[in-house]
């Protein structure tokens, strides 16, 4: 099972050096300037020597994220919650949670900005509108998910409607809260990112990133996506790693034959 | 149509929380403003109204960003530069030529990987991964490449609309072409169908709701790239360029109303495929 694992894990490891093996031959080969492309190896030893720097950005964009992922998602999950229990809400809300999920959220950080200052607390913000909305539908549609057959069965129990939400709904749910948890990784990363565009103390990756641009300081552009990508991933990987522990039982993670 | 009643009261709740929540936002600027102005004889009926009808308030009432909206969509020409349907057209262009490469990129990609089954175990991880990667941060720097090469204008934002398109569409591609199950490809096998009838016949229609959901999710993706690259380069216009100018300026109505162009822009894109793909949905007999 390891072996099988590690095994699928050679070829994009493969594509990936080549990748960066052929992306640093072009650049050199063809002199391609730094202020277009650098190198990856350019890239990295800008990374290493300006670890410094993009830890304290990694920090200020991350208290940010990390304030309003919480705070958006755990609102959102109330609100679901809360709004389950009244279908003429249910109907009204979720038409429009999916109309608001479609819209360029990130649109109200200068607002947030004016609002809370430059500060982290604008960003946090900008990621609670962001990343409640899906946390919202998605709860809501996996309230739903309980079969009929389990419903009745907890009421053969005379289980109360706490009870029914506790023991049933609520773990049938899981899966969805842990889809729309993973989605907003992403989004948090996003709107923290974008919003540090509008305004920002002088640290921060979005800061970085936009200031660097203006005197064409590419490699270190580079080197905070490299950051950003990194965390993104990490973040996004320990939210699967804890769904993979806590709904364990979910169809999408049996091994065949197993 | 019997969600009416309810949306419509989620609507005016909504509006109703904004009224409030504009009227205690602005009540210190206000306050300050009375005092300036050495007005102490105000009631508090005057003093609602005032705070809702401010120059630079923290939060316009609903009505002021409606009067706004209405001035600088339907009064003010749109050849003007303070016009939205000026911003939101260049908005529409750079969003919908993005978008158009990022489908057709897309869904390029996307039958490379279905067909080719070493790209696939080599490419599929990395794309998975992409999803995670926060890639507007790339935004920014896109454009300042593209300004290298003297593309300007509206070029580097729809090519940040397509890169922002691009990788939700060809995930959802690959997941479409791989929806038929495995008692149906065998079918195709036992036809002796080769691959590429297999994937014209099975693979591609079966992939039709993939296409609209990865369609919607890729146009509104494709809104916010362009948007966001307006942010960085915004002296060609744009409701990017408009939410920037209000936030520099305090201009606290015109960003809601940019903001609301956009959102109205993205519903319409939504609204559309999501049009044709019930039409088409209805025609291939999915729904009866």
């Amino acid at each position: 099972m390891i072996d099988r694992r590690l095994a699928d894990l050679v070829p994009p490891f493969l594509f990936g050096l080549v990748f960066l093996a052929l992306w640093e031959l072009v650049v050199r080969a063809a002199g391609v300037p730094t202020i277009i492309l650098p190198a990856p190896s350019a890239i990295a030893a800008r990374f290493l020597v300006s670890i410094p720097t993009l830890a304290a950005d990694f920090w200020q964009t991350v208290k940010g994220m990390l304030a309003g992922y919480v705070v958006g998602c755990g609102s959102g999950l109330l609100v679901a919650i809360l709004v389950d229990r009244s279908d003429f809400l249910r109907r009204g809300l979720l038409p429009m949670g999916n109309l608001v999920s479609a819209l360029p959220i990130v649109g109200i950080a200068p607002i947030m900005v004016m609002w809370f200052g430059f500060d982290w607390p604008s960003k946090a913000a900008v990621v609670v509108v962001m990343t409640f909305f899906p946390m919202l539908v998605n709860t809501v549609a996996g309230l739903e998910s309980a079969s009929a057959m389990e419903r009745d069965l907890m009421k053969t129990y005379a289980a109360s409607d706490w009870q029914t939400l506790t023991a049933l709904r609520l773990p049938a749910a899981l899966p969805f809260v842990f889809n729309a948890l993973k989605v907003n990784t992403t989004l948090a990363m996003i709107g923290a990112i974008v919003a540090e565009f509008f305004g920002t103390p002088i640290v921060g990756m979005g800061f970085r990133i936009s200031t660097e641009v203006g005197h064409l300081g590419i490699d270190m552009v580079w080197a905070t996506i490299l950051v950003a990508a990194l965390s993104g991933s990490a973040f996004y990987g320990i939210v699967a790693a804890i769904e993979r522990r806590v709904t364990f039982w979910h169809a999408s993670f049996r091994t065949k034959g197993a | 149509m019997k969600s009416v009643l309810p949306i419509v009261t989620v609507v005016l709740a909504a509006l109703a929380i904004w009224y409030v929540a504009a009227v205690l936002l602005n009540t210190p600027l206000q306050r300050d403003a009375f005092a300036n102005a050495g007005r102490t004889d105000y009631s508090t009926q005057d003093f609602i109204v005032a705070s809702l009808n401010m120059e630079r308030p923290k939060l316009p009432g609903p009505h002021q960003v409606a009067a706004e909206m209405w001035k600088s969509i339907v009064v003010i020409a749109p050849t003007s530069k303070r016009s939205l349907v000026y911003h939101g057209l260049i908005t529409l262009e750079e969003t919908l030529i993005g978008f158009i490469i990022g489908a057709a990129l897309g869904i390029g990609l996307a039958v490379v990987i279905v067909s080719v089954g070493w790209l696939d175990r080599s490419l599929t991880p990395w794309l998975v991964a992409s999803q995670t990667v926060p890639i507007i941060a790339l935004a920014p720097m896109i454009v300042v490449i593209l300004n290298q090469f003297d593309i300007t204008g509206i070029a580097p934002k729809a090519a940040i609309a397509a890169y922002l398109s691009f990788f939700p569409i060809t995930v959802g591609m690959v997941k479409g072409f791989r929806a038929p199950d495995p008692l149906q490809l065998d079918l195709m096998r036992t036809y002796s169908a080769s691959a590429s009838q297999t994937f014209m016949k099975l693979r591609a229609p079966a992939s039709a709701s993939y296409f609209f959901a990865s369609m919607k999710i890729g146009a509104a993706a494709a809104l916010v790239g362009a948007i966001v690259a307006e942010v960085t380069k915004s002296e060609d216009g744009g409701l990017g360029a408009r939410l920037l100018a209000g936030s520099y300026y305090g201009q606290t109505v015109q960003i809601w109303a940019a903001l609301f162009a956009a959102a109205a822009l993205s519903a319409a894109l939504v609204g559309v495929i999501g049009f044709a793909g019930r039409i088409a949905e209805r025609r291939m007999g999915f729904v009866r």
